[in-house]
């Protein structure tokens, strides 16, 4: 009794406050437990799998190409590059030549998604800090690309983009000049989003020194992505370990120097343009030639694990395909590179302000559908 | 001392205005969507169709079983029976799922005779669940749209 008359709600120090899993700002159903003391954030906890679907569970009893459409919901921001993954490790394993001009189709097409998903992040981002305008720029870019999915792929965002050995189709005509078209309008637009936030005054007192994460610290967490190059750790899978050909396009890795959420910015900003560039040579040196390799019609991969991992927009993003020689993988696990980064959240919000909590989250780029499954 | 101008006298700030303001005088990029409609790619993977010979006006699925044998969610049924005197399989019925559906086109994509086929038509809302599995009949014909009239979108 005597405990219950001297604590008053003054008293209270610590209040534990759900965020989500229907709060708008965090990028899906993710739901943190924030211990709050007062305005400063004390502890917090993300419960996740408001969107599990099973995608692991589902690639068992399903074959190898009946499974494809399944990896465009994991990470449904860039579907593109979840099937490539998933396709480079069993044609790996069935040891199927694609074709030239697929390969550099492909690497188009996903560096086409890389900038779809930076330009959805920074959207989400900047409208989640409170910069309205810079949602409906990134938006109108990010629709041009979508339609250049829609006129190659036939669908915008669950593309279903590549097959077992190459494309469905070759490139519809007109889509070299349309992307071309993009291409060159594209680092206009990029200056005007850096024109409205770059040298902002409230964009960098909301980002600078907020969810700083030293390099070291960051390898240890197991991030990769812009996450992991903004601590300034000069890592790409695409330049460390290359794989469908990227070895042949001239790239800059950009990285960061504080690891704080204005460093990831700019280095993301600095991702699409390097993006273009790649997007630029693939559209000067585009060879002739078939668009699918000869791929069996039954895909069965011999006996063995294999695990490709590709540099996705949001980091490296694995499977890891176990085959028993039957028409359906054995096991299939995705490595989801917004799971790794999402368990960092907690490390990274103790001690911020509560605002800042939804800066950190949308930092790290989070997609719950990846993060699910 | 030009960084404290610049700070006194909003320049970050006002920069950005510049750019918006600049927007007011720009072309709109806004699709009206109900009122008019987007004109989607032609391989857009959009409604099923169950296509007829267009001169014989028979269909062309010969019941070969494929798209339901390849379709991840195992959602089209295919009814076959033997022709008792061509020896030859015909077409009895057809259901598609359409509220099941993962339109990844593999169905089209397997169709030896291009019966099946995916199309423009994206508004597949429908009142309940039964009437999205579509029966060969509703296939055949195509998605009808709901007309509400010239004075519906006002």
């Amino acid at each position: 009794m005597k405990a219950m008359e001297e604590s008053t709600v003054l008293d209270a120090k610590v209040l534990e406050l759900n965020m989500g899993p229907q709060h708008p700002s965090t990028h899906g159903v993710l739901r943190v437990k924030l211990k709050l003391d007062g305005e400063r954030v004390v502890d917090a906890e993300c419960i996740i799998g408001y969107l599990h679907r099973g995608v692991e569970k589902i690639s068992e009893n399903r074959s190898y190409i009946e499974c494809v459409p399944y990896y465009d919901r994991t990470d449904y921001i860039a579907a593109v590059s979840n099937v490539y993954g998933f396709l480079l490790g069993v044609e790996a394993m069935m040891q199927i030549e694609v074709p030239k001009r697929a390969q550099y189709i492909r690497i188009m097409m996903t560096e086409f998604s890389r900038i779809a998903s930076h330009l959805l992040w920074l959207a989400t981002h900047a409208i989640d800090i409170g910069a309205m305008t810079v949602f409906l720029y990134c938006f109108r870019e990010r629709e041009e690309i979508l339609k250049l999915f829609e006129a190659l792929f036939g669908a915008r965002l669950t593309t279903h983009a590549f097959r077992v050995g190459g494309l469905w189709k070759d490139l519809p005509p007109g889509f070299v000049e349309a992307a071309r078209k993009f291409i060159d309008e594209f680092p206009e637009r990029v200056d005007e989003y850096e024109q409205l936030l770059t040298k902002n005054r409230i964009w960098m007192a909301r980002t600078q020194g907020i969810g700083v994460i030293s390099g070291k610290e960051a390898i240890e967490w197991g991030l990769t992505g812009p996450v992991l190059r903004g601590s300034g750790v000069r890592h790409d899978v695409r330049k460390d370990r290359p794989y469908g050909g990227y070895e042949e396009f001239d790239f800059d890795v950009p990285v960061g120097e504080n690891g704080d959420t204005y460093d990831r910015y700019l280095v993301r900003l600095e991702e699409m343009h390097q993006s273009r560039r790649i997007i630029q040579q693939v559209l000067d040196r585009l060879p002739d030639g078939p668009v699918r390799g000869k791929a069996p019609k039954i895909v069965k991969p011999p006996v063995g694990e294999y695990y490709s991992g590709i540099d996705g927009p949001r980091g490296e993003l694995g499977y890891y395909i176990v085959s028993d020689g039957s028409a359906h993988p054995f096991r299939v696990r995705i490595r989801p590179p917004t799971f790794i980064s999402l368990q960092v959240l907690r490390r990274l919000v103790k001690g911020h302000l509560m605002a800042d909590v939804i800066a950190i989250i949308g930092t790290l780029d989070i997609v719950l559908g990846e993060v699910d499954r | 001392m030009i960084d404290f101008l610049k700070r006194i006298f909003l320049v970050d700030i006002l920069k950005g205005m510049a750019l918006t303001f600049r927007y007011t005088y720009r072309k709109v990029y806004t699709e009206q969507y109900p009122l008019e409609k987007p004109k989607l790619a032609e391989r857009y993977r959009g409604a099923p169709r169950l296509n007829n010979d267009p001169v014989t006006g028979e269909t062309l699925c010969i019941a070969c079983d494929l798209c339901a044998e390849i379709c991840p969610e195992d959602l089209i049924v295919v009814g076959s029976q033997r022709d008792p005197e061509s020896r030859k399989k015909v077409l009895t019925h057809y259901t598609f799922d359409t509220s099941r559906c993962l339109f990844c086109g593999l169905c089209q994509e397997v169709c030896p005779t291009n019966a099946i086929e995916l199309t423009q038509d994206f508004e597949l809302a429908a009142y309940d669940r039964r009437s999205m599995v579509w029966d060969r009949k509703r296939l055949e014909k195509g998605w009808d749209r709901i007309d509400f009239g010239k004075d519906y979108h006002k």
